[in-house]
């Protein structure tokens, strides 16, 4: 995966839905540059997703049919438990 | 200029892909005009995205209903600041942009017969203020997300020419004022290129980022309010913005009312049940401006919680584990995910949440851009970056979705007789606006060393929040223009590490902040100097007595303002009391 496609990817995961917005920032800022060309492949293809699909799974209201995509959506969950530490 | 900058030619650029510019870019499409859409997001993935409510429509299938009622309603939320002419066109409309948005395929959910389904939503009454009426049209929860993909699938049937991931950067006028069309930047190559065009729309949504705490997505940065400023044109009643009074602070995400309900307690620092002062009676149940006046004094007074003494607790430690998992469902893992605490054990940290913006660029219903007596020609405004204006100083829920289906129709069709009227070959391109576009790119390219994008953002955004919030203090605001013209030096100065061409995440962030400042300063100094209350704008200083009730003193400030970036110049004009048709709404006292 070239530079160019993972700012691509980096400019992407700004969303429509504050939410996600939130949950994404700590995922692109530490998960995503340690990911290798196929899993940064499956993150493309979430970032496809419908932005209320995509917050559901993340949100885990749903799961997401295709099973490679539920690896990777939970590892975003994953990277978001009690993140945004406002009160401390 | 070093290098010839490539021109683009078209008959009609819409920059913003959400519901006012898809449905603008429809109108003309169809009207065979060569049109270009420009998207700093793939379109469906714009704001409208968030709507859930619904929209409004007087269609009247599933109990009596009436335009003029809607209408009735519209102003009252306004606070009477919203122009009647417009409120009139807006409201009489709405039932025809809404089965056409139908036709194009929008799922709304319906009722046996077929019709579609209306449910009940906040300020939607009958017989004029009587009681509730069945309103609003929804598609499902996800009304904005059904909206844009109806509206971007009938776009790409028609041949709307998409220009996704390109960033607009400012708008060119010629020596006389008229506009000619957009300086834009590809995201992906950084490469400049001027978009030529007869007529140009901006639909380029809201602001919300300038506060701290905001429910608007990263991608709201007021570009097209920014552009507006520099290229000369004055922002209309940026001091009125809505707020939410429980959004977790730090983060946005809106914590329902429906916490208090059940019990939960707002404490300050002291660990007080501060509410008790405010309402003995009602407490923490009392109505939002109660609540959102008494969280705001707290804060403004030294007893705002954490580091930066910046919000108050939500207290539900003291409510049964069991309830709060049954009928609170979700609340506990917002506040795990986005304030760190998990309620059971510990307070949430919340602070009232910027949610609209009413104030925008000065249009008239027909979306053409008006400055003073004059028409800016070839400039067109739609959606929540425009002020019709419709929605006064408070908007009504539901109204914003079909402000955009109205107003982004009408500047289209407006668009489409000015296109029409005018010559047909394109004038030369006048360079002075390029030029000191140009210069901006420049300037961040090269500055070395200077101010921190984020320090910068962060600095604006606290000041708005702590003096230009929900509820307002003289010797706040006149501290906080002070305060945000110093932010402003800031920005001036940005610095960004990354010099590179591709996807420069960090370029277009510095890009953004320089269109949130002005915005941040047209609001500031506009609420400042509104002496007054009305619907959003909330001062301690206006007194609620007789000859000002509730604080709103139409005497002296039943006006619009408007903000002149060059001067920092404030300009007042009439409010438009005359509807196009119907009888006036007379001024009243606004109680619910
Ligand atoms: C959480 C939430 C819920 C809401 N619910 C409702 C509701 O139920 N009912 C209701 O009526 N209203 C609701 N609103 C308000 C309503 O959703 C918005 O006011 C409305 O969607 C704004 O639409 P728009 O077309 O003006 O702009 P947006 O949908 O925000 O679109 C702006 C477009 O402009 C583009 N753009 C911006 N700057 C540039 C640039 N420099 N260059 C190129 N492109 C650019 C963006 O890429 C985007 O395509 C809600 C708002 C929020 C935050």
């Amino acid at each position: 995966m070239d530079e160019v496609e993972l700012k691509r990817i980096i400019w992407r995961s700004r969303r429509g839905l504050l939410e996600l917005d939130l949950q994404l920032e700590r995922f692109v800022n530490e998960v995503l540059p340690t990911l290798n060309a196929q899993e940064l492949a499956v993150y493309e293809q979430i970032l496809l997703l419908p932005d209320w699909d995509f917050l559901e799974y993340v949100n885990g209201k749903s799961v997401c049919p295709d099973p490679e995509l539920a690896v990777m959506i939970a590892r975003i969950a994953a990277a978001n438990a009690g993140s945004h530490g406002a009160a401390n | 200029m070093t290098k010839a900058i490539p021109v683009r030619k078209f008959d009609a650029i819409i920059v913003g892909a959400g519901g006012a510019g898809l449905r603008a870019a429809l109108q003309l499409s169809e009207a065979g005009m060569k049109t270009a859409v420009l998207s700093k997001v793939f379109p469906t993935r714009s704001h409208t995205v968030a709507a859930q409510g619904g929209v409004s429509a007087s269609l009247g299938n599933s109990e009596p209903d009436h335009w003029t009622w809607h209408m009735y309603d519209t102003v009252k939320g306004s606070d009477w600041l919203g122009d009647q002419d417009a409120i009139e066109f807006m409201c009489r409309e709405a039932p025809n942009v809404v089965i056409e948005l139908e036709h194009y395929g929008m799922p709304f959910d319906r009722n046996s017969d077929g019709t579609i389904y209306q449910r009940p939503f906040g300020g939607h009454m009958s017989n004029f203020g009587e009681k509730p009426v069945r309103r609003a049209c929804a598609a499902a929860d996800r009304t904005g997300h059904a909206m844009l993909h109806a509206l971007y699938q009938r776009n790409v049937r028609a041949n709307t020419q998409f220009f996704v991931e390109w960033m607009a950067l400012d708008l060119i006028r010629d020596e006389k004022g008229n506009v000619q069309g957009v300086v834009a930047m590809e995201m992906e190559t950084s490469e400049i290129v001027i978009f030529q065009a007869k007529a140009t729309l901006f639909a380029t949504g809201g602001a919300g980022r300038i506060y701290s705490s905001s429910t608007n997505a990263f991608i709201n940065t007021g570009d097209g309010l920014g552009m507006a400023a520099r290229a000369g044109v004055p922002l209309e009643d940026m001091e009125f913005w809505q707020f939410h009074p429980t959004g977790v602070a730090g983060a946005g995400v809106l914590i329902t009312e429906g916490v208090r309900g059940e019990g939960g307690i707002l404490r300050n620092s002291d660990g007080e049940r501060f509410m008790e002062r405010y309402a003995p009676n009602a407490k923490d149940l009392a109505s939002r401006d109660v609540v959102s006046r008494a969280m705001v004094t707290e804060i403004n007074e030294g007893r705002g919680c954490g580091p930066n003494k910046d919000h108050v607790l939500l207290d539900i430690t003291h409510l049964d584990p069991e309830v709060i998992m049954s009928k609170l469902p979700g609340i506990r893992e917002i506040s795990i995910k986005f304030a760190g605490v998990d309620p059971i054990k510990a307070p949430i940290p919340v602070v009232p949440t910027c949610h609209y913006q009413m104030g925008g660029i000065p249009t008239n219903y027909k979306g053409e851009v008006v400055v003073g007596a004059e028409i800016v020609k070839g400039f067109y405004a739609a959606g929540e970056c425009a002020c019709a204006s419709v929605h006064g100083a408070n908007r009504l829920g539901t109204n914003s979705l079909l402000d955009l289906l109205v107003f982004g129709k009408s500047s289209g069709n407006s668009m489409i007789d000015f296109i029409k009227s005018a010559p047909k070959d394109l004038p030369e391109v006048a360079m002075a606006d390029v030029e000191r576009s140009v210069a901006r790119v420049a300037r961040l390219d090269n500055q070395t060393n200077g101010t921190n994008v984020n320090d910068a953002r962060l600095a604006m955004q606290r000041t708005m929040q702590a003096h230009a919030g929900v509820f307002r203090f003289n010797d706040m605001l006149k501290e906080g223009v002070k305060k945000i013209l110093e932010v402003e030096q800031m920005v001036k100065t940005t610095m960004i590490a990354d010099k590179s061409k591709t996807f420069n995440t960090a370029r277009l962030e510095a890009l953004e902040l320089e269109n949130l400042i002005e915005v941040a300063k047209a609001t500031m100094i506009s609420a400042e100097a509104r002496k007054e209350s009305r619907g959003a704008h909330v001062r301690d200083d206006a007194l609620d007595v007789p000859e000002t009730p509730n604080g709103r003193d139409d005497a002296n400030w039943l006006k619009h303002t408007l903000w002149h970036r060059e001067d920092n110049r404030l300009e007042y004009k009439p409010v438009n009391l005359q509807p196009l048709t119907a009888p006036s709404v007379a001024l009243k006292t606004r109680s619910y």
